[in-house]
């Protein structure tokens, strides 16, 4: 049946509902295309039989042909849209360098790059020196926090010049400004206690 | 912002320690974390509505204030056409000579206009003309007393929400 490997695709992404990023279906949207480019073939020389020859029973064929060709642009877009939109989440969770696992599966490093030029900029010209609005994404409850190291990550400076060495399992207590970015890259722990 | 730059200028002169200090930071990250909220928020329906945004950017008429601040506005041309050219590059240059652009006013959803939203009013409003919704109902007018709070559709009052006579909770 026609456009079946558009509705798989747009499956693959539905189970995947938290976010994830599966890998590119390079395959299915080659044998999408592939479709497309068929249907479309045999649409054209209906439509010049029918024209030439006044056939016009071949009308409901072309109109169907034509349906599927739309559905399966459709699908094509939804798919690669709800990709980008899962790659800008990543944008937003993990900072501005992706780990290289994630990395691998995206297939749109041109598209990444410049949006984040563009919320770079975008930031930047928001007051003096710019703000950062990736960061902050809680409310703030406290000005430190309680945190411990989930892996090594050497050395670490804070705001009045002490250097914390970040060891597997240490725990620490520092500005909760500072740890944002570290937790969110699960480098930290906050611990609540 | 500078609001903020100021205070953590004055973070700065402050001696370590001092109990001031601490006070500063907590209202310094408050204000941080408001103010990134609210462009956070701005940006993401402005990610979200971009078609629709631009459109109304584009039809504006001369007088009317622009709801994007230039930046605002840059960041949404900007996301428009790196969007475009992906699936340009990737999918649609690909398919049959009539099918290679997308309307993206018509793929993207609109903002849903008609979602009823609760509003405090801050003048005295008269004469505001509710429209059916459904074929049985008539249309009818309400006064809006000062300070009262009511819930109704998003697309009735937002004239008023522009005008700032009424006011979003």
């Amino acid at each position: 049946m026609f456009c079946e490997k558009a509705i798989e695709l747009i499956r693959e992404l539905q189970r995947m509902s938290d976010g994830q990023l599966p890998a590119f279906n390079e395959d299915g949207l080659r044998q999408i295309l592939q479709e497309m480019e068929s249907l479309y073939e045999q649409n054209q020389s209906d439509v010049n039989e029918a024209k030439s020859d006044g056939r016009a029973e071949l009308i409901p064929s072309i109109k169907l042909r034509h349906c599927c060709l739309l559905r399966n642009q459709r699908c094509v877009a939804a798919y690669l849209y709800d990709r980008l939109l899962r790659i800008r989440a990543l944008r937003w969770e993990y900072g501005s360098v992706l780990p290289a696992n994630v990395r691998f599966h995206m297939c749109a490093e041109e598209w990444f790059s410049q949006y984040k030029k563009s919320l770079a900029s975008f930031m930047r010209s928001l007051g003096a020196d710019g703000l950062d609005i990736t960061q902050d994404m809680k409310p703030p409850k406290s000005l430190y926090i309680e945190v411990r190291c989930l892996k090594d990550h050497g050395e670490f400076e804070i705001d009045d010049g002490t250097v914390i060495l970040l060891k597997k399992n240490s725990q620490h207590f520092l500005p909760r400004w500072k740890c944002e970015q570290l937790i969110r890259q699960g480098v930290l722990e906050h611990v609540m206690s | 912002m500078e609001q903020l730059t100021h205070m953590e200028a004055n973070l700065q002169r402050v001696k370590k320690g001092d109990a001031k200090a601490s006070m500063h930071r907590m209202e310094i990250d408050r204000i941080r974390f408001v103010l990134s909220s609210y462009l956070r928020s701005r940006l993401q329906k402005i990610e979200r509505f971009f078609p629709h945004i631009l459109e109304r950017e584009k039809s504006r008429g001369e007088g009317d204030p622009s709801l994007l601040s230039p930046e605002e506005f840059a960041f949404a041309k900007e996301y428009h056409a790196n969007t475009e050219t992906y699936l340009k590059a990737v999918a649609l240059k690909r398919m049959p000579p009539n099918l290679q652009t997308v309307d993206m006013l018509k793929a993207v959803p609109e903002p849903c206009l008609d979602s009823f939203v609760f509003l405090r009013v801050k003048e005295r409003q008269e004469n505001i003309l509710i429209e059916p919704e459904t074929d049985d109902q008539r249309e009818y007018v309400v006064d809006m007393e000062e300070g009262s709070q009511h819930l109704m559709r998003y697309r009735t009052i937002a004239p008023l929400v522009s005008s700032g006579a009424v006011q979003l909770i």
